[in-house]
């Protein structure tokens, strides 16, 4: 393939690190909603639901059940330490991945991305916001963003405004400047839309939020999974990201967060493994980031969450960017060329790497269980962005997104597959 | 590659729908959707004297190939039958009567007529409060 050498990464030998990949699909013609049992190679192009999990990161969840399955904080016997050792430096590993100087203590460990929105809407939000307080979100925040805030504010009287999509999927900055005012208290904005692409300028939303004394609270679920992002150099007060969309495993995500505000906060779980000195009457709270963690956490997600960072930068984050962008671009062209496909957000070299369309005439779930039969994984319906949806007047779409394991003959094949049911609808 | 769940008839029913459109005189009419689908079905019934028969069915509504299609087989389907009958109505009776087999991720849009026209009859028999209808207005 003629352009095929300026992609940066050596797909091949990427591939054989996820056995998944290996696998065929089509099913069994004899079991009830198994297809016709065509035997066919996967196609996974859902990346932006969850990713695949290379073997490390699979060995080191059993290496941890095999080795040195313990309880944390706690033991003073032998797998205890080491149990203890390797989860608090899954933290400081996955601190640095992010650019947070100050180490574990501002990475709290989450189940996901959408705990980590919790977490902070409940042990700031609730305690902090009311009536004369607003929260400014955009319009294409995902709902575990979205639905969050929307409660806080049921809850604390506090105003939800949005910032608005313009007809190319970015952002109306000038928007952004008058929403954003002495009356906010918090900004929480999606870095990559999960759904349009558009990477959202965090850095000058950012300033806008501290001019106005508000916290920036960054979505990065779509961002840190393939893009170098450093919290300090956007100054994020908060930000989230989710392992599993990361080459981690599912179970597990993280919260940064500013030292000096965490150090502020409430804790979001009480329980125990967080406390310091605990009487009849009242109870103290562990150092950071272990006051956000009680219970016995995901011991094993964290430190496989730490392998997954240590695999993609092995790779290299900037070579996984450039490879994602190559795929979408040349995504976004192939279903460009056709004029019964409805392509949504920004042009295809100005976007994370997922596009998301509609085929005239065929219903995205209907697109989706004829590519299944194919062999090929896309994600149909409201991505968890119905709102944004209904603006675009869309009950649905159907969305390829890209990681760095696939390549583009599998874009050949998602055009194919897009062939087939234009033809079966036809 | 043909894909199972699209087979002829389906894709007739799809894009040659029977009885759509509303009616003006229906004894009752229900409407349901799968927010995350985007699937909406309406579905206007008008009844026989006995109050009880089936005389015709009517659905309108928009989405996916097998939600509509289904629709539209039901509405003929249903015709001649009382509203006891309709009650018993399962999602086995659903995918037989589409002929195809439907994957588990689709069933939802597959029952979502049959649904409708239950929920539908059961308000009006005033059994069910319109609050607690698993098919939103
Ligand atoms: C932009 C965005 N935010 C938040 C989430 C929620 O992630 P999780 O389900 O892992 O909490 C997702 C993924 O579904 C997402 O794409």
């Amino acid at each position: 393939m003629e352009t095929q050498e300026s992609y940066p990464l050596d797909v091949e030998s990427i591939r054989a690190d996820f056995p998944v990949l290996e696998r065929k699909v089509g099913g069994d013609p004899t079991v009830a909603g198994e297809g016709d049992g065509d035997d066919v190679p996967l196609v996974y192009l859902d990346n932006a639901a969850t990713s695949q999990t290379p073997k490390r990161v699979v060995e080191a969840i059993v290496d941890y059940y095999y080795e040195y399955n313990a309880n944390v904080h706690r033991g003073i016997h032998h797998l205890s330490q080491e149990a203890s050792v390797a989860y608090e430096e899954a933290h400081d590993r996955v601190a640095d991945f992010v650019g947070a100087s100050g180490g574990r203590e501002e990475v709290v460990f989450t189940n996901n991305t959408t705990e980590a929105e919790n977490l902070v809407a409940r042990s700031w939000g609730l305690n902090e916001l009311g009536p004369e307080d607003s929260i400014v979100l955009t319009e294409m925040e995902h709902h575990a963003s979205l639905v969050t805030w929307q409660q806080v504010g049921k809850k604390t009287g506090a105003e939800v405004r949005y910032i608005r999509t313009e007809e190319d999927g970015t952002l109306d900055m000038d928007h952004a400047a008058d929403l954003i005012d002495e009356t906010t208290e918090m900004v929480s904005v999606v870095h990559v839309s999960n759904t349009l692409g558009t990477v959202n300028p965090v850095a000058e939303l950012a300033d806008l939020a501290h001019e106005q004394d508000a916290y920036i609270f960054v979505d990065a679920a779509q961002s840190v999974p393939n893009r170098s992002v450093d919290v300090e150099a956007m100054d994020a007060d908060f930000l989230a990201f989710s392992g599993h969309k990361m080459c981690g495993p599912t179970g597990i995500g993280a919260l940064y967060g500013k030292r000096a505000i965490l150090e502020e906060l409430e804790p979001f779980n009480y329980g125990g493994g967080h406390v310091r000195k605990v009487t009849y009457e009242d109870a103290t709270w562990e150092d950071l980031p272990w006051k956000f963690e009680a219970g016995t956490p995901n011991i094993s997600g964290g430190i496989a969450l730490a392998e997954a960072v240590d695999y993609l930068e092995d790779i290299g984050m900037d070579r996984i960017q450039r490879h994602e962008e190559l795929l979408t671009e040349y995504a976004y062209d192939r279903l460009s060329e056709f004029d019964d496909i409805e392509i949504y957000g920004p042009p295809g070299d100005q976007r994370g790497g997922l596009v998301s369309f509609n085929l005239d005439g065929v219903h995205s779930h209907d697109l989706s269980s004829i590519l299944s039969d194919q062999g090929i994984a896309i994600r149909a319906g409201d991505h968890c962005t119905q709102p944004l949806h209904d603006k675009l007047g869309i009950p649905a779409s159907t969305r390829a997104s890209f990681y760095l394991y696939n390549t583009r003959e599998e874009v050949d094949a998602l055009v194919e597959g897009v062939d087939e049911a234009r033809e079966l609808f036809a | 590659m043909g894909s199972d769940m699209y087979r002829q008839q389906i894709l007739d029913h799809y894009k040659n729908p029977r009885n759509y459109g509303e009616l003006d005189d229906a004894t009752f009419s229900h409407v349901g959707e799968n927010p995350s689908c985007g699937d909406t079905i309406r579905m206007d019934v008008r009844l026989e004297d006995d109050d009880e028969t089936i005389e015709y069915v009517a659905f309108s509504g928009d989405g996916c190939a097998i939600s509509q299609a289904s629709a539209s087989m039901l509405s003929s389907k249903l015709q001649g039958l009382t509203l006891d009958e309709l009650a018993e109505l399962d999602r086995d009776d659903v995918v037989d009567m589409l002929g195809v087999d439907i994957s588990p991720m689709r069933i939802k849009c597959a029952v979502l007529a049959e649904k409708v026209a239950q929920d539908g009859a059961k308000i009006y028999r005033e059994d069910l409060d319109i609050d607690a209808t698993t098919t939103e207005e």
